[in-house]
């Protein structure tokens, strides 16, 4: 019992946090930039494949430095040629434009790199059990994986509520013609905005590629489920996006480990379903990738501005 | 119109002469077949390996003189997104442009629609009758209750593997504890139900210590399901799993040390191996009707020149070829490209094959041959997806050893 309850929490932890990687340079862009970027999650595939194919050339500890780099350099072209022309033409225009984006790059990830999954690991080094609890071990690469994460949330965090460049980025998200005034380049700003925003998403492929599979259903895997967090969170605010990274990851882990059946749970309602019909026989594991749609839904009837969302539409 | 030599208007003449005759001479034309699978979404890599295949085996028919008298077969790819009605759209596009044979493989839930939309279609036009050859949908029904007369299955059943797979455990008399674990539709449950009655008599001492549906597609990490399994005390796991669920189902399991053996469908599937590694050799087993290490069967060239042509792909589905020989025998024999000739003479054909022998039933058109238990192993001769890893024979288990009973009571047309 207590196994199951370390290892989920673990495991939950481990997943929210990915997902938490992810959201957050998708929360960064939309709370800068007022954009919901769709193509996301087709930036942390780029950031898989690139870090493969750098990494067997330059080991895996530098693909992590550069693989990051170059997605964020190709998402400041992304901005700077496209999103910066579409932009005038109101937010329908962005979302169809990212849409747009996130289906080119697909394609063109089959193109350069084949429809099959690569063989992409993560380092021998990280590759051992870092400890082994109850006999099963526990991968060096998934502590290092959150270590990762932890570090990417307080950096970001510092940058934007510590530093200059973040009350800069700030004040142009509400006044752009009075930073613009102030001397400052706007556009650029956006421009560093989405590329950093961008250069996250491609971090956590680094990471999720090696610990996940790479292989260019990716990002459709785990796009919808960002887009979750980012609004169960609250649109556009980071510290909402880390909690609802961890809440989601947790509930779905444990919906997975706990064995009992849609119709136990019932019954702790008082509604009664015979455990020999469809619906009682359904147990909880089986529903457990359909949670955070739940929440999702539940937050959106309550709570339409998340968690720890700022704003109310 | 001026500007049109004299020669060019009696070519659009001829060519029109030619259109208006195009009925005669599609008779002449290439005998078509209609590959009715993924080609884009989540599981195009695999209806895409699979095309491949089936463009090769066709090549390979047309280069030693094609069928019925110097025919040509001709693949088309339809993509059916893995979709049920998809499919049937697909279909009445392969029938509209009059094309008589259909094959697919991938998913149950695909198969079973077409097995009733073909049903319909052969009822109502017996003239253009259409002929289904299943090259990888092993729910056991399409050959039982279900079962049709335009439909033949050139992979064993997943009963039929399960049958074999329990045989070999009940040799292993130190497993007590198995976790069964599958994708949540018609074909994992059909796995797991198999699973549990064949166990259930051959060792009611083995303890099924688990039983779990997973949603398809759908788990990017398996561990919590490892964690599970640890807790429950499993010392062996049975899966149908394939594509992603199967790869990160062993990557999960080798990542938390929890190294037991996993008795599988798909274990040696595209990119099944390059995502689970090193750590699952001497663990993942699988049951199929051929692999590329079974030694001096005179298949090497055709993996060679496979591989060759295919750098990314291994050479998987022999059975594809199994079908593709027994057709063209079918057509030869007859010497018709008529499906309702060719099921009639397919139906209890015999042949030989590299492995042995391969035959049709006639009572259910389910093809018996020999399957192999193997273990994924290091220093092979072929290995898979490039990893320098590949699968070993553990046990031949002879083509009539598989047979099983069958409630098929086949409707045949004029009967």
């Amino acid at each position: 019992m207590m196994e199951t309850i370390v290892f989920s929490t673990l495991n939950g932890v481990l997943y929210g946090l990915l997902l938490f990687m992810l959201a957050s340079g998708l929360t960064l862009i939309f709370s800068m930039m007022g954009v919901l970027n769709f193509a996301h999650a087709s930036f942390y595939m780029l950031g898989a494949y690139v870090a493969f194919t750098l990494g067997s050339v330059t080991g895996f500890w530098v693909a992590l430095i550069l693989a990051p780099l170059v997605v964020g350099l190709f998402g400041a072209v992304v901005e700077r040629f496209g999103l910066r022309h579409v932009h005038k033409n109101g937010h329908v225009a962005e979302l169809l434009f990212t849409f747009g984006i996130a289906y080119l790059i697909e394609e063109i990830v089959k193109l350069i790199w084949g429809k099959n999954p690569l063989p992409y690991t993560p380092p021998p080094i990280l590759q051992q059990p870092l400890f082994t609890l109850w006999g099963t071990h526990y991968p060096a690469f998934r502590i290092f994986m959150m270590v990762v994460a932890i570090a990417m949330f307080v950096a970001l965090w510092a940058l934007l509520k510590r530093t200059r460049v973040g009350l800069i980025v700030q004040a142009s998200l509400s006044n752009p013609h009075m930073v613009g005034h102030l001397g400052h380049n706007v556009p650029l700003v956006f421009m560093g905005v989405f590329a950093v925003g961008c250069a996250m998403a491609g971090l956590a492929g680094v990471i999720g590629g090696a610990l996940l599979v790479t292989d260019p259903a990716m990002a459709l895997t785990l796009g919808p489920i960002v887009f979750v967090v980012v609004v169960v969170g609250g649109m556009g605010s980071l510290g909402g996006a880390f909690v609802a990274s961890i809440l989601i990851g947790l509930i779905q882990t444990f919906a997975v480990a706990v064995d009992a059946s849609l119709s136990d749970l019932l019954a702790r309602f008082g509604i009664l379903v015979s455990n020999r019909s469809d619906l009682g026989r359904i147990t909880l594991a089986q529903v457990a990738p359909m949670l955070p749609f739940l929440i999702l839904v539940l937050v959106l009837i309550f709570r339409p501005r998340g968690l720890m969302g700022a704003r109310e539409s | 119109m001026s500007k049109l030599t004299r020669r060019q208007v009696v070519g659009s003449g001829l060519a029109a002469a030619a259109l208006t005759s195009l009925p005669a001479s599609a008779q002449a034309g290439p005998v078509r077949i209609a590959y009715i699978d993924p080609l884009s979404g989540f599981m195009a890599p695999v209806g895409d390996g699979g095309l491949k295949q089936f463009e090769f085996e066709c090549e390979r028919i047309n280069a030693a003189g094609g069928v019925a008298g110097g025919r040509k077969l001709e693949v088309v790819g339809l993509d059916n997104k893995l979709n049920p009605q998809e499919s049937i759209v697909q279909l009445e596009k392969a029938i509209d442009q009059g094309i008589r044979y259909v094959a697919q493989g991938n998913g149950s839930s695909v198969a079973s629609a077409l097995v009733d939309a073909i049903e319909k279609h052969n009822a109502r036009n017996p003239r253009q009758a259409v002929m289904y050859l299943n090259y990888a949908a092993v729910d056991p029904m399409f050959t039982n209750d279900k079962c049709s007369f335009w439909h033949f299955r050139f992979d064993a059943d997943s009963d039929m593997k399960m049958s074999a797979l329990t045989d070999y455990i009940k040799g292993l008399p130190d497993l007590k504890r198995i976790y069964i674990i599958g994708q949540d539709y018609s074909f994992g449950k059909a796995v797991a139900d198999a699973a549990v009655k064949m166990l259930g008599t051959k060792r009611p001492d083995i303890q099924i210590v688990g039983n779990e549906l997973h949603p398809l597609a759908r788990v990017r990490d398996f561990s919590p399901y490892i964690t599970k399994m640890r807790a429950a005390g499993a010392q062996a796991v049975i899966t149908g799993n394939w594509g992603n669920d199967m790869q990160l189902l062993i990557k999960a399991s080798s990542d938390a040390g929890f190294n037991v053996p996993y008795f599988t469908y798909y274990g040696g599937g595209l990119g099944a191996v390059a995502g689970m590694g090193k750590s699952a050799v001497g663990l993942v087993r699988q049951i199929t009707e051929w692999h590329a290490n079974i030694p001096d069967i005179g298949m090497d060239d055709i993996v060679r020149s496979f591989k060759a042509k295919h750098r990314e792909l291994d050479y998987y589905y022999y059975r594809v070829k199994v079908m593709f020989d027994m057709l063209s025998k079918a057509m030869n024999d007859t010497k018709s490209v008529e499906p309702r000739d060719v099921a009639l003479a397919l139906e209890g054909m015999e042949i030989k094959i590299e492995t042995g022998m391969a035959s049709m039933r006639k009572d259910n058109h389910q093809l018996i041959q020999p399957l192999y238990i193997s273990t994924l192993s290091e220093n092979v001769k072929f290995d898979v997806d490039n990893t320098g890893l590949g699968f070993k024979t553990d046990i031949r288990i002879d083509g009539p050893a598989t047979s099983m009973a069958s409630t098929c009571q086949m409707r045949r047309p004029g009967a």
